[in-house]
């Protein structure tokens, strides 16, 4: 027996359940905006605080790291304007873990919608990103007018050096969830790896110490590999655009700054093409395994 | 059964849905662990069994027909429809088909507790594939079919399971389709809007939509549907007048 001919010999005839990935997506923007809205709507449901949660989150972070940092070991005494330097990289690391995780999670989430209406699957894991970009922004709002009360003049190179380093965060946690995200359907180990991924990359990333620590004791090379971690680099361009301009320059950005953004940007790229492949290579089976 | 070339040339004619040679088998995993998998590996049991669905399936489904697939529990019926409607792949053969595709299968599966009845209507409108004009157009006419308009701005969770199941059946009858899937579309509701659905069923059939029904209310789905095709063991038994079916399927 010949294997199945191809859908171009018959007109108008699709193969049902066959997508084209992200890219379908984009063509589905409607339910993706509804997706995202439900999810913000959804969150705090039924607390008395609501979204005030969003903020007591991050803000007591900040002040136990500060404390325990910035206060004891002294690192507000080393580093010139520390409270902005710290959150400028915690918010990022907030963004990364939120969209990681709970894109890794958002299929098995939605398990129940999965196993009985065709969708395009990648939807759940996109919109876990930008619900977790929308929870990001009133952060990023209230550091830029901490910023601004301190003496910050935006200009456009530093704006658009936050605006890459967003980039490269949606980027890379929309790829990882997909990676993470498709295993999980199997695997629920996936989801207790990326707990262990998003501990291990607030450290590895100059969020709450400075890169100049990490220079004075890795050789050269090991300070190429740490930089071209993308979680590094959009931290670093978070300082550049929010934290450096506040302070008298004293403690210097790392050089090519740039350069590094860029090739963060372009492993971020990577990964979402390997997501993306892993995604499509497990999606057959996701409706019979959940 | 070999393929001639003229059966290709042949089957765009008028059809909606053609399934040709359709197997499909699912893998069951006994181990859900390494150290459960270890234990069974040691004792020599199976990791996993395969249970097979769907054994060379074929058949094609013109537009405006009306087809009810008939079987026993687990003979493959809901397997078939999940087909279709591209929510699995098969293992072997192809499903192909032309057109819109939607499924009452299992309505109200994309409804959120937390939102209101108005909310919940775009978000499912939406994922069964209509477009932010098409659910404006159709909205009053979707709250009227679901006699709940009093409660549209409450949330679902209040619904009563009649209210909820009511308002997702009508959803996913007024999106814009040309292949219509249903699964057990008796257990929505009570009888008067049972007969509501039926006729609204027959309404979209005599406007020419392809019809596909699994139903295990043998009378109600012949009278449905002029053809039935019995899928017994993976295999289609019969495929022909859905009376006659039926007839086979209770001597089975």
């Amino acid at each position: 027996m010949s294997r199945p001919s191809a859908v171009g010999e018959l007109d108008g005839f699709v193969r049902p359940g066959r997508s084209s990935g992200l890219v379908d997506v984009f063509t589905r923007r409607y339910l993706l905006s509804l997706l995202v809205r439900k999810e913000v709507q959804v969150r705090y449901r039924g607390s008395a605080l609501g979204w005030l949660w969003s903020y007591v989150k991050p803000v007591t972070q900040f002040a136990v790291f500060f404390l325990a940092l910035g206060v004891f070991l002294q690192l507000n005494a080393t580093v010139p304007s520390y409270p902005v330097y710290l959150f400028s990289g915690l918010i990022v690391v907030n963004l990364f873990s939120e969209a990681f995780g709970n894109g890794t999670r958002s299929l098995v989430d939605n398990a129940a919608l999965i196993k009985k209406i065709y969708l395009p699957r990648e939807l759940f894991p996109v919109a876990s990103t930008l619900v977790a970009v929308v929870n990001f922004l009133p952060q990023a709002l209230v550091l830029a007018v901490v910023c601004l009360l301190v003496g910050w003049s935006p200009t456009v190179v530093q704006v658009l050096g936050i605006l890459l380093a967003m980039t490269i965060l949606v980027v890379l946690a929309t790829g990882l969830s997909l990676l993470f995200g498709s295993v999980n359907v199997s695997f629920r180990d996936s989801q207790n790896f990326v707990e262990l991924i998003v501990l291990v990359a607030t450290w590895a990333s100059p969020v709450l110490y400075q890169w100049t620590a990490v220079a004075a004791i890795m050789p050269d090379w090991a300070l190429v590999l740490y930089q071209l971690n993308p979680l590094t680099a959009a931290v670093e361009l978070m300082h550049g655009g929010f934290w450096y301009p506040t302070t008298d320059g004293s403690a210097p950005l790392p050089p090519d700054l740039w350069t590094y953004g860029l090739a963060g940007l372009g492993v971020s790229l990577l990964i979402l093409a390997l997501g993306q492949f892993v995604f499509r290579r497990l999606e057959g089976r996701f409706a019979q395994d959940l | 059964m070999p393929r001639t070339s003229n059966q290709v040339a042949e089957a765009p004619n008028g059809a909606r849905i053609l399934v040709r040679r359709l197997e499909k088998s699912f893998l069951l995993r006994h181990t859900h662990s390494l150290k459960e998998s270890f234990i069974a590996a040691i004792r020599r049991k199976p990791l996993a069994s395969s249970f097979t669905a769907l054994r060379g399936v074929s058949f094609e489904i013109g537009e405006g027909e009306s087809v009810a697939l008939l079987g026993f529990n687990g003979s493959g019926k809901s397997t078939l429809l999940k087909l279709i409607s591209g929510v699995l792949q098969p293992d072997a053969g192809e499903v192909l088909t032309r057109g819109r595709v939607a499924g009452l299968i299992e309505v109200g599966a994309g409804f959120h507790p937390d939102l209101s009845g108005r909310e919940n209507i775009y978000l499912n409108a939406a994922i069964l594939g209509m477009t932010q004009k098409e659910i404006d157009a159709r909205f009053d006419e979707i709250v009227e079919f679901s006699e709940i308009s009093t409660f549209i701005d409450t949330e679902v969770k209040h619904y009563s399971s009649g209210m909820f199941l009511r308002l997702a059946f009508s959803v996913a009858i007024h999106t814009e389709v040309d292949i219509l899937l249903v699964d057990e579309i008796l257990s929505v509701g009570d009888e008067p809007f049972q007969r509501k659905c039926l006729a609204k069923i027959r309404e979209l059939h005599a406007a020419g939509k392809t019809l596909v029904v699994v139903s295990h209310d043998l009378n109600m789905v012949a009278d449905l549907c002029e053809r039935a095709i019995l899928v017994n063991g993976g295999l289609v038994e019969f495929d022909g007048e859905s009376h006659e079916a039926v007839a086979r399927m209770r001597a089975l």
